[in-house]
């Protein structure tokens, strides 16, 4: 059967044309016809009408896939069920879809309409599917047709289709790398967004595109911090981890004083006076006394900020979001502060064995240079016998690091226990573990050494040869105390049969067989013996041996040394020929002997420098902790480094979100150009916009008031149609209702206090305000039905914003004493319903009476029209006087131009309207606000940027800057945590302007798409 | 992130495999077959294996190995927590998670992978979630598919992957409105021959089965919370609220779920439960060896001590064990010389004991390990660290739920009975613990104490 299969796969998709049994033999003919059979069975399943059947057909396709079957011969079946009505076998086709489309790149492109069309289905979920599926299609020829599509999906409005986006730019990138460039823009614009659901996804996206551009991070950093905590936990992890490289490349190390403070002695007169000082005091005192000297180090608030927001993620049920932050405090926290992770990381120790090996791996790492902080955990990491070994291993690593003067004494005793363990590899590493200790603590490197030599009668020989091993290094730190040791081992050789501790004794007698002088050419005897049927390292120490004793003891020796190296010289192994032919030359006196042979004795026997026993995780933390390159002590693929600090701090003011200067003249073109680049606006962005979360009760009771007058003019032409639309808006109150109930209750829940502001929830609301978009937009042709959505407001409208903004129209000395402002006073303009009233203070601050001020000569685009203020007879030295005109802009920001004159002059003066001039407060229910957005399409847009200056510090500062340049007010809606301002133009063109955002907390994370009617899907 | 995923059974065979990206061979896990080779035991497979070209990651759970390739650097514990979080859901839908189990529910696995990844980037891994998107197959709804032609695919597109509450479900109802909270804690200890604790730490979980209509929300407070020292939350917790109030706040996922896991902190003293006498000596030179064990409850409460097994390694030369149980029954395994006792309850008045003989292999020498002894039991009503619940509240919705709090105190290095663990129900509480009792005993005096002389 499986050839029959194999040839099948050969064949792929054009199987289906040829008849394969012709000219092949009766029997394997029988296994290929019943193999087309079977797909022919399939096939006639997808062809058919009924569900039940196609679905039968793509499960068992989906079997075969799963179990590494080739089904790709069935791809144009397949593939013609893509647009299938049955939910279930449209995904299973698109499973298949996505499998096989790589191999069948032609055939693939017939589905791509079907996603195209879903890409623009009213419902959320049906254009996050169809994104999903087209951009995971592996055909280059698609490359422009997902560009398009994922521009279009960064810019949705549902957060969830802006998440695909997301998740589909690595998968076009490694595609097609060549649109990097533009993925990049894309990126660009993701990043900014802000909410929850995106973020994690496009620092993945970020992370895998242009991990190097840390430069779009700066804008968008604080508000990452911010959102961390309501990230969904993959997320967290990978903004985690690119917020640690980020931080070192913008902050100064925080340990650097410190650092340099330990290496520092003293200066000397201080030392006397501290000598009596416990360590910590001397310490402390040091750092003091560096710190005053030098600049003090100040943490920058934003490093700060990164490390109090990761915190409480230390008690994440996953794990590696514990690792994550670990590693960050790791990296980024100064040393007083990242004993915090040591508990988490103990925690971890509970979890499955493959955590526990990864957590180890690091720990390790970490107990090298920051002990101290493991230590009250020691008991942790105690072995238990039900440890895999590799376990076993790794607990051990961390408690020889762990090991100091004071606790040596019972780790040793638990080491005593280990060696007693049936698994012997874990032995083994004990013995290696205890050599480490002696090595390290010098007060009981003589207790080692003697429990060490016990073992060298234990029965086991592996245990013998390990610690054999061992003890030659520890020897060679203090030979000449231990010569008895020396003959002790020098025995063994008869019994050891471990190559590796062979080696080992011969070389400690070679090297020390001054120490020994009467057992050495004994054992070179017994080994001369030996040596055709040693090891090859072996065979390479009895040389070593041999060469020595001959320079210390050639009387004796000579003739055993020429016999072995005459034995190693006809050697299979020619590394040991070649040594004994080296040596020979070398130490052997000839006629032709070199200079090199008078130095023989100092070659041989210089003084060796005792190995180092190092844990094996020393320097490995140049790697980023937790990573895999880490884990591996290899650099993997795509892994980023992490940057050294930086010597001195980079600019921190590029992390501000500034909002630049609103200037009549220049957001005009900007206005232009934005225009140019993107000729649509999908309503994506419609919740940046200033409101305030927590007081919106109180300032719906406070604005509920006033603002019902400016509606008047809409009820009266509306009435009938009000009474149609009465019960609808009932059922909608209702809603509203019910809905504040609910959120009441959860808020009462709620953990974090709105109220209180922390500096990072200001930073967060200040880095929304970066780009203040305001969505304007009209709303559909008929004026009629939008009338009527304005009258069924009526009621419910709200104050305009308290503060009238004023501006100046004519200065006083370009008016030669006549100083005209104007305000727009958001009273209804009773003369024309469709105009703006704009309210013009003229003020005579000549000595002379002004006379006859009237308009003339007004140069209005198509459209506007304006209603002159009536001619002001006398306007005495000193006075003011107001009076009302009435604009209509005609939806534009259109500056209206006219002269304004005087009895003896013309001056040219013109209004220009902010867009919030142009709106009418309207109060509206959430839900009636969504159904409004719902329907606007194809939007204008009109951004402006403002310059925060020092003195807004906080958000109510931040929150009037932004009200005051949009000239809107904070409204309140249902929830107190997202609030709505639709505001409505007089002409009853409808202008749009939503306004909201969510708090950090993670219960309120999208809260405006969910609380919402679903969309209907049609 | 993650490539691929291939599913390997004991014996090596790859059973499944799924592809997020381009399609990776499957010849790519002969590098874990052969890491899988040269490991002693299962267990021993390195997770992490590099390979000229990919990186395999691999998780072993119910001797499935679940062998993820990844070709870039990603934090190997983002893998295995996915991996894990993969068997939790296939075992939430299928009751176990065994090789016939995947194998008979191929689509659905096939359906949940595609679900839970999108390009090896997680998606949704929140079982309310999952199960919105694709129903658990249930033995009614097997039925009626079969008649019907009708799918386990949910019918209606679903909204939790938008909603606040994530790990929620929109529209639960229920007729019976209940939440039950099951405490239950594990003690690891260690102790030596002399019955002194070497260490011994108290972990517990609250795991909760919460199956109430609508959104409810959920305060839990407890009389003594400041016994938890080390606490990880489901992420539904506010942690805030823990922070300032010690109180948990929670809207709680449908369903089971584990709330919270914690850490009773090593300061204060643990009790334990039970205690354990025993005897193991080999004589030189005979091949006869004496086996003493006697178990008693300590420090208990009045409550019993149930479903007590006690287990241990016997050192190899060990051929076989004759022994006498006074209650109970023991078996003796003479390949892995694993002895095991099935003591059952304990009884105060009458303690249980296991003695008898071992013969040992003739002319072998005397063993030298030490021969560790496991213990497993369970105490109900009883939870060890003294963590007592003060009330449940629940705000948001109308009706009066039944609320139900159990404790149980079992003990173990869970490694070891993770098989068990994991079918906690509430209605049948069957964890077994695990006292691990290592005998430090044998040990032949004080090795590193007692300096060596060598005469000379």
């Amino acid at each position: 059967m499986s050839s029959g299969s194999g040839f099948g796969d050969e064949k792929g998709g054009s199987s289906s044309v040829g008849e394969p049994e012709y000219g092949h033999d009766p029997a394997s003919g029988g296994i290929f016809s019943s193999d087309y059979k079977r797909h022919d069975d399939l096939k006639e399943m997808l062809d058919s009408n009924k569900d039940s059947l196609k679905l039968e057909a793509m499960k068992r396709i989906v079997a075969m896939i799963a179990r590494g079957k080739n089904a790709s011969d069935l791809f144009p079946a397949v593939v013609k069920n893509v647009a299938c009505k049955n939910i279930e076998v449209k995904k299973l086709v698109y499973v298949y879809l996505v499998r096989y489309a790589e191999e069948q790149q032609d055939l693939a492109l017939l589905s791509i309409s079907t996603f195209q069309r879903g890409l623009k289905d009213p419902n959320q979920l049906i254009r996050a599917s169809a994104l999903r599926v087209l951009s995971s299609i592996r055909v280059t020829i698609i490359v422009p047709i997902m560009m398009l599509a994922i521009k279009e999906a960064a810019s949705d409005m549902s957060p969830y289709v802006r998440k695909t986006a997301a998740h589909a730019i690595p998968k076009l990138y490694s595609l097609d790398p060549e649109q990097k460039d533009q993925l990049i823009e894309v990126i660009e614009k993701l990043l900014a967004d802000k909410t929850t659901l995106v973020a994690g996804s496009v620092v993945m996206a970020f992370e895998e595109v242009c991990p190097e551009r840390i430069d779009l991070i700066h804008k968008n950093y604080r508000k990452l911090c911010n959102l961390l905590i309501d990230v969904e936990e993959w997320g967290q992890v990978v903004i985690i981890n690119m917020l640690t490289r980020y931080a070192r490349t913008q902050f100064l190390n925080p340990n650097v004083n410190v650092k340099s403070d330990l290496i520092k002695s003293n200066p000397l007169g201080e030392k006397a006076f501290y000598g009596s000082d416990d360590e910590e005091g001397k310490e402390e005192k040091a750092e003091a006394a560096a710190l005053a000297k030098r600049k003090p180090y100040v943490m920058d608030p934003d490093h700060r900020l990164l490390l109090r927001n990761t915190k409480p993620l230390l008690q994440s049920r996953n794990a590696a979001v514990v690792m994550a932050v670990a590693q960050l405090y790791f990296h980024l926290a100064p040393k007083a502060e990242v004993g915090v992770i040591a508990k988490a990381l103990v925690r971890l120790m509970r979890s499955h064995s493959e955590v526990q090996y990864v957590v180890l791996q690091n720990v390790a790492t970490m107990t090298i240079k920051r002990r101290g902080m493991f230590e009250p955990y020691l008991k942790s990491f105690y072995i238990r016998s039900t440890d895999p070994t590799q376990i076993k291993i790794l607990k051990l690593e961390v408690l020889t690091n762990l090991a100091n003067e004071t606790n040596i004494s019972t780790i040793l005793r638990e080491f005593q226990t280990y060696i007693k363990s049936m698994d012997k590899d874990f032995v083994a590493a004990t013995i290696q573990a205890i050599g480490r200790c002696a090595t390290n603590i010098g007060e009981v490197r003589d207790t080692c050494l003697n429990g060490l030599v016990q073992l060298l009668s234990n029965r086991d020989e592996l245990v013998v040869a390990e610690s054999v091993v061992v003890i030659k290094k520890l020897l060679q730190m203090q030979p000449e105390q231990h010569s008895d040791i020396i003959k002790h081992m020098a025995k063994l050789t008869d019994n050891i049969q471990v190559p590796m501790a062979r080696a080992s004794i011969l070389w400690l007698i070679g090297e020390y067989c001054e120490h020994v002088p009467k057992i050495a050419p004994d054992v070179l005897r017994k080994m001369a013996k030996t040596f055709t049927n040693e090891e090859d390292i072996v065979k390479l120490q009895i040389i070593n041996l041999a060469a020595k004793l001959y320079l210390t003891n050639s009387k004796q020796t000579k003739l055993l040394t020429q016999y072995v190296l005459n034995l190693a010289k006809y050697d299979q192994n020619y590394d040991i020929r070649d040594r004994a032919r080296f040596i020979r030359q070398l130490i052997v006196p000839t006629d032709k002997s070199g200079a090199l042979s008078k130095y023989a004795k100092k070659l041989f026997l210089a003084l060796k420098p005792a190995p180092v026993l190092e844990s094996p995780f020393k320097d490995r933390d140049h790697f980023q902790l937790g990573s895999l390159s880490h884990l591996l002590n290899a650099k993997a693929g795509g892994y980023q480094e992490l940057p050294d600090w930086p010597e001195t701090a980079p600019d921190p003011s590029v992390r501000n979100v500034e909002v630049p200067e609103w200037t009549k003249c220049s957001s005009r073109e900007k206005r232009k150009e934005k225009k140019v680049e993107k000729p649509f606006y999908s309503d994506s962005e419609e919740e940046s916009g200033p409101t305030e979360s927590a007081d919106s009760e109180s300032d719906s009771a406070s604005g509920s008031g006033s603002g019902s007058e400016s509606e008047e003019s809409g009820s009266g032409s509306e009435s009938e149609e009000s009474r149609e639309e009465s019960e609808s808006e009932q059922e909608d109150k209702e809603d509203e209702e019910d809905k504040r109930k609910k959120k009441k209750k959860t808020d009462r829940g709620k953990v974090k206090a709105p109220a209180v502001e922390s500096p990072e929830r200001f930073f967060f609301i200040f880095s929304r305000f970066r780009f203040l978009i305001l969505e304007v937009q009209r709303l559909a042709s008929d004026s009629c039905s939008l009338r009527t959505s304005c009258r069924r407001w009526h009621k419910k409208t709200i104050a305009p914003s308290g503060s009238v903004k004023t501006y100046e129209l004519l200065h006083r000395i370009t008016g030669e004493g006549l100083g005209v402002e104007y305000c727009f006073s958001r009273q209804p303009f009773s003369p024309d319903a469709h105009m703006v009233a704009v309210q013009i203070m003229f003020t005579n601050n000549t000595n002379a009476e002004t006379k006859n001020l009237h308009v003339e000569d007004p140069k209005l685009q198509s459209g506007m029209r304006i209603k002159e203020f009536p001619e002001i007879e006398l306007l005495p030295p000193g006075e003011m006087v107001t009076v009302v005109m009435g604009i209509d802009f005609c939806d534009s920001t259109q500056a209206a131009n006219f002269q304004l004159c005087t009895h003896i002059r013309k001056f040219f003066v013109s209004i220009q309207p902010p867009v919030g001039e142009l709106m009418m407060p309207v109060f509206m229910t959430e839900n009636e606000f969504k159904k409004e957005q719902g329907q606007l399409m194809g939007m204008n847009e009109i951004s402006e940027k403002l310059t925060l200056g020092e003195k807004c510090q906080n958000e109510h500062g931040i929150v009037q800057r932004v009200t005051s340049a949009a000239n809107v007010s904070r409204s309140s809606c249902s929830s107190s945590l997202k609030s709505n301002l639709q505001v409505c133009r007089k002409d009853g063109v409808q202008w749009d302007f939503s306004v909201g955002y969510c708090d950090g907390d993670w219960h309120n994370a999208g809260e405006g798409y969910s609380t919402g009617p679903n969309p209907v899907a049609p | 992130m993650i490539h691929s995923l291939f599913l390997v059974n004991s014996s090596g065979d790859i059973f499944l495999e799924k592809h997020w990206k381009s399609v990776v061979s499957r010849s790519v896990c002969d590098y874990f077959f052969e890491a899988q080779e040269r490991a002693s035991e299962p267990e021993n497979v390195p997770p992490v294996i590099p390979t000229p070209h990919h990186y395999l990651i691999s998780v072993l759970r119910h001797r499935i190995y679940f062998v993820a390739v990844i070709q870039s650097e990603v934090p190997p514990l983002f893998v295995i927590e996915f991996l894990h979080r993969v068997v939790d859901t296939f075992q939430d839908y299928f009751g176990l998670c065994t090789e016939a189990a995947i194998k008979d529910n191929v689509v659905v696995v096939y359906e949940l992978l595609e679900e839970m990844l999108d390009n090896g980037f997680p998606l949704a891994t929140e079982s309310n979630i999952l199960k919105e998107l694709i129903k658990p197959p249930t033995i009614l709804r097997t039925v009626v598919n079969t008649i019907t032609g009708s799918t386990n695919v949910g019918e209606q597109l679903p909204t939790g992957q938008l909603s606040v509450v994530p790990w929620r479900r929109t529209g639960v109802k229920y007729t019976n409105n209940e939440a039950y909270f099951d405490v239950v804690e594990e003690i690891d200890a260690i102790i030596d021959k002399s019955g002194s604790t070497i260490t011994a730490e108290i972990q517990g979980v609250i795991d909760a089965c919460v199956k109430l209509t609508g959104m409810p929300d959920l305060t839990l407070s407890f009389m003594n919370p400041r016994l938890l020292d080390d606490v990880s939350f489901h992420p539904c917790v506010r942690f805030k609220r823990w922070e300032a109030e010690r109180i948990l706040s929670f809207i709680p996922p449908d369903g089971n779920f584990r709330l919270l896991s914690y850490h009773v902190s090593s300061q204060n003293l643990v009790a334990i439960p039970v205690y354990v006498k025993h005897n193991i000596t080999f004589r030189e030179g005979s091949s006869q060896g004496r086996f003493e064990l006697t178990l008693g409850p300590k420090q208990t409460m009045g409550k019993a001590v149930e479903s007590v097994l006690v287990s241990s390694q016997l050192p190899r030369g060990v051929l076989n064990a004759n022994l006498n149980a006074s209650q109970g029954t023991y078996t003796f395994d003479p390949v892995t010389k694993l002895l095991t006792w099935d003591v059952g309850k304990i009884n105060p008045q009458k303690l249980p004991s296991l003695k008898g003989s071992m013969s040992l292999q003739a002319g072998a020498s005397k063993p030298d390990e030490n021969p560790t002894i496991i213990i497993q039991f369970k105490i109900q009503q009883m939870a060890i660290s003294g963590l007592k619940v003060n009330r449940l509240d629940m705000y948001g919705e109308k009706y009066k739920p039944f609320k139900g709090i159990k404790y149980m105190t079992k003990a173990g290095k869970f490694q070891r009975i993770s098989c068990l663990k994991d079918n906690v129900v509430w209605k049948t509480l069957q964890p077994i613990p695990a006292l691990i009792s290592k005998d430090s005993s044998v040990v032949s005096g004080l090795m590193f104490a007692q300096p060596v002389r060598h005469s000379q």
